[in-house]
């Protein structure tokens, strides 16, 4: 996906490194290679490739990444700006 | 058993899940699982049709993809076609454009490919028969137990996405399928994507099995499992090539015709004012003039941006739209030029930009790649300017009547 870049310095996508047991889950769920293994932690190696899924928190076992996931759609972003909430399904 | 009868429309926002299929009991003898064509000799007529088969449950019907059953010690479960018959096809091509699209789903529960035993793999995937379909005809695989969860109809990344593709989900079916009593191993292959759904330790805790991050796509599984369950670079990262873009074009255009229809309306109204106080002539032709432009505008929005994706030399969708929607318009502009007064020429320009600018914007919510935070940050700053443009179309449109 290194073709397709989306703005950068948005995603919300943050790590504790001190929290990292270095299971290294994160870095299979990832879609986009946004986190690889370290020495013994994980680091996030292209924070700009992120697009918030929530996978990589989701299977997180020390809740070391944090992640506000949601739908990355302008529809239900309108919608929920209109009608209050989170935006929802398109 | 398999289900065929239409369940009521479910979406992802609240509404109440659907009832459980029912769990038909084994019959306690075997018997043929299809009918064989035996000593049914007719003295006359056309021969009849063979007997009904075990597997027939008054008020179901069998699934045209269901080959056979496989006794096993939870009941006998259906075993499906890997080969997708022309039904499967112009399922595909429906849901496509959109038409029954929220509708398209097969009953939840165990499947199997092939002849499975109880070492077999178990590949869970979601109910929307697309991914369904996908994943029976596309893995490769010669034996296996599918288990299909109940997404509501929703493909797996988005369902993951929106919940039902849910941890609570993969335990709840691994319970009511009796998958402990079928398999002697405890190991289930989830596609990639459903991580954002499914927390695989919890999996584990809650009944017994662990999950094992399968590729993202279904066609990668066969060398997966051949590979000892384990994944390359590209097996774990998400594509969008110009053929998963094309294939969106269709689905994109099938949201359109209902505002379309509201703006058409509009169209010819405001463009029956002028000097004559309303002239129904003008309106066919100058409404004429304008239905090229939002024509354009969705062509270039709709089909060409997205197709044109990563070539078009800005990051934010709306620019790229804005870019693709000034071109068009400006080619519009030049075959129009002896048609329409300067005015009106600003006006198609401006309408076919900002309907290109707002429809690739929207584009963003069928990208693998868009982060919603992104899309907030563009939206704040592109929407100002294209509400601006969009009012001042009907403005320089009825201005131009009178000019």
């Amino acid at each position: 996906m290194k073709d397709f870049r989306y703005l950068s310095g948005v995603s919300t996508l943050t790590l504790n490194q001190e929290a990292c047991t270095g299971c290294g889950l994160c870095t299979i769920v990832c879609p986009h290679g946004v986190l690889a293994m370290g020495e013994s932690r994980v680091e996030i190696v292209d924070h700009d490739g992120c697009m918030e899924c929530g996978a990589c928190t989701q299977n997180c076992p020390t809740d070391a990444l944090v992640v506000t996931p949601g739908v990355g759609c302008a529809a239900a972003i309108i919608h929920s700006w209109i009608k209050g909430g989170k935006p929802a399904c398109c | 058993m398999v289900q065929d009868d239409k369940k009521e429309s479910t979406d992802c926002c609240g509404t109440e899940p659907s009832p459980a299929p029912c769990d038909c009991n084994t019959p306690a003898t075997p018997e043929p699982m299809f009918a064989t064509t035996g000593d049914d000799k007719v003295c006359c007529g056309p021969q009849t049709a063979p007997p009904s088969g075990s597997h027939e449950r008054p008020g179901y019907r069998l699934w045209h993809f269901v080959k056979d059953f496989i006794e096993t010690p939870a009941g006998p479960v259906p075993l499906v076609k890997t080969v997708l018959n022309a039904r499967d096809r112009l399922g595909k091509i429906r849901v496509r454009w959109g038409i029954r699209r929220n509708q398209y789903q097969v009953a939840p529960g165990l499947y199997g490919v092939g002849r499975p035993n109880a070492s077999s793999p178990v590949l869970v995937t979601a109910n929307y028969k697309l991914s369904f379909d996908t994943l029976r005809s596309q893995a490769g695989v010669t034996q296996a137990w599918i288990l299909v969860l109940d997404t509501r109809g929703i493909n797996v990344w988005c369902a993951a996405g929106k919940g039902t593709f849910s941890t609570e989900e993969v335990v709840q079916r691994v319970k009511s399928s009796q998958l402990e009593r079928i398999v002697e191993h405890r190991r289930l292959i989830l596609p990639q994507l459903s991580a954002t759904g499914v927390a695989s330790r919890r999996v584990k805790k809650e009944c017994g099995f662990k999950v094992t991050w399968g590729p993202v796509r279904a066609a990668d599984l066969g060398r997966f499992l051949d590979a000892g369950m384990r994944a390359d670079e590209a097996m774990r990262r998400v594509t969008f090539s110009v053929s998963e873009r094309i294939t969106l074009v269709p689905v994109e255009l099938s949201f359109l015709p209902r505002y379309l229809l509201w703006v058409m309306a509009a169209t010819f109204v405001l463009s029956g004012f002028g000097t004559g106080v309303f002239s129904f002539q003008a309106a066919w032709y100058r409404g004429m003039l304008m239905a090229v432009a939002l024509a354009g505008g969705v062509f270039a929005g709709a089909i060409v941006a997205p197709i044109l994706l990563p070539w078009i030399p800005v990051r934010s969708f709306s620019m790229k739209g804005a870019i693709v929607g000034v071109v068009t318009g400006l080619v519009i502009a030049a075959a129009l030029r002896d048609q329409a007064n300067s005015w009106e020429i600003a006006a198609l320009l401006i309408c076919t930009a900002v309907i290109s600018s707002y429809l690739a914007m929207n584009f963003t919510g069928s990208t693998p790649y868009t982060s919603p935070s992104g899309v907030e940050k563009e939206m704040r700053r592109a929407i100002p300017f294209q509400a601006g443009a969009a009012l001042l179309v009907p403005v320089l449109w009825v201005a131009a009547g009178f000019a």
